[in-house]
């Protein structure tokens, strides 16, 4: 491989940090915020200023990438596959003592902090329950004749401003991604150095050195 | 607040709040829904039509087109055919619709899907007028609308036609109907959802029968109150 120095590491000192499943959740459902966000720009702005486009067309690839986005992560976190991702799961959501205390003063408690740290955590479950938010609402536009008009209203009007608030996290998300090349590589190819745990992930490091040596080498092929 | 203490770690002081985080976001999603008819009315009374039109709930138009293109049609050019079952055939110019008795009338747009635009005002001949122009004959029983862009089609009955709030509308908002909303001249079919106010309006034909129209063929309801009810007529004083 001919990554940058801090990126190499010898087998023995890297840790899987995202498997293939997870990866692969991850980047599909990345391809259809990316469609989502595609064909939700025409279709909102083109309505609000009067661009031509094919307007079914475009709005059925949206409800189709739409309803295909709470696959990936279902079929991920389902299957026997996805024993890793059920335990990342676990980790967002539970806090710890040191964990709700940095949220509480914004950051400047000190925290060792686990595999994700509290912001990670926030943008997980804040995708999360935002994409249901929008699903939800998003189908209440689509199938609307079953709602009282007044409540149509209502769903346009959180699908709108929910779809404005996950650009907005996704912009933040990848932004850090960038500022962070090693972590954003390790959904590239699973693995973290250790040198790059023990600084950004240290109680994880030490989770994962306790943890049964034998385990650890059977992660490690992922 | 509950707290959900992680049963196998209760002693490291985890408390479940991701879990929380997500019921949260959810409630306020819940919420919204029901409520957000009238955070809407309240934003766009607030922000007004300029910067509350680009924002969500700001009441802004959504402009949709069946062709995915707006038909161009000089003003000069304009004209209205009336044909079908009516004493006199008539091909109207805009100069002869203004030369008719205005109506004016200011109410709530409201799309079948959702969206709504509250306090536009709109300016035309009343359709009722318009038929006594031309005569109906004994036998009409509804109403078909042509679009210059070739590919809409709507319908009313008689009975909903001479209703006092519909307009075969000229300006909307104080100034001629702007091509991409439907001018120069569109119907304006107050007491029924959007699509029923067919935009580029060319041709009227007075018929026997309720003809579907395009939005009635791809499933809409044929009578698109805007209180979700589809009865032939409505006395429901909220709309009318």
């Amino acid at each position: 491989m001919t990554t940058g120095a801090t990126t190499t590491a010898p087998p023995a000192l890297r840790l899987l940090r995202f498997d293939a499943v997870q990866r692969g959740a991850h980047w599909l459902s990345a391809a259809l915020f990316a469609t989502l966000v595609a064909t939700a720009i025409p279709l909102y702005f083109g309505s609000l200023f009067g661009f031509v486009l094919p307007r079914h067309t475009v709005q059925m690839v949206h409800l189709y990438a739409g309803l295909a986005l709470a696959v990936p992560v279902l079929v991920a976190a389902l299957g026997p596959w996805g024993a890793r991702l059920r335990r990342d799961v676990r980790r967002v959501n539970y806090w710890s003592r040191d964990e709700r205390r940095w949220l509480a003063t914004w950051g400047r408690a000190p925290l060792r902090a686990g595999k994700f740290n509290p912001g990670q955590k926030l943008n997980a479950v804040g995708l999360a329950a935002i994409s249901i938010v929008l699903l939800v609402s998003g189908c209440m536009l689509q199938w609307f004749r079953f709602f009282a008009v007044t409540t149509r209203t209502g769903a346009t009007f959180v699908h709108d401003l929910f779809a404005f608030v996950v650009v907005v996290v996704i912009v933040g998300h990848v932004a850090l991604a960038l500022a962070h090349p090693t972590a954003m590589r390790s959904m590239l190819r699973g693995w973290v150095p250790e040198s790059w745990a023990a600084v950004h992930a240290p109680a994880w490091l030490d989770e994962e050195r306790n943890a049964d040596p034998g385990a650890r080498r059977a992660q490690r092929g992922a | 607040m509950p707290v959900t203490h992680k049963a196998d770690d209760a002693g490291s002081g985890e408390v479940a709040v991701g879990r929380r985080v997500f019921l949260s976001i959810l409630a306020v999603g819940a919420a919204g829904i029901v409520v957000g008819d009238r955070v809407q009315s309240f934003l766009s009374q607030r922000l007004g039509k300029g910067l509350g039109g680009l924002l969500p709930g700001g009441g802004g138009f959504r402009i949709y087109s069946i062709t995915g293109a707006y038909p161009e049609v000089p003003a000069a050019s304009y004209r209205l055919e009336v044909s079908g079952l009516i004493e006199r055939p008539a091909s109207f110019t805009l100069d002869d619709l203004m030369a008719m008795p205005a109506t004016t009338m200011t109410k709530t747009f409201q799309c079948v899907t959702g969206w709504e635009v509250p306090d536009v005002t709109w300016r035309g001949v009343s359709l009722a007028h318009l038929l006594d122009v031309v005569g109906v004959k004994d036998g009409a029983v509804a109403l078909s609308f042509g679009s210059y862009d070739g590919a809409d089609t709507e319908s009313l009955t008689l009975d909903q036609a001479r209703r006092h709030d519909v307009l075969v509308a000229y300006e909307m908002l104080g100034a001629p109907v702007t091509t991409e909303h439907g001018g120069p001249v569109r119907l304006y079919v107050a007491p029924m959802f959007g699509y029923k106010s067919l935009k580029w309006l060319s041709a009227i034909r007075v018929v026997d029968a309720v003809e579907p129209g395009y939005w009635e063929q791809n499933g809409y309801p044929v009578n698109g109150w805007r209180d979700g009810s589809t009865g032939d007529t409505n006395s429901n004083p909220e709309i009318a």
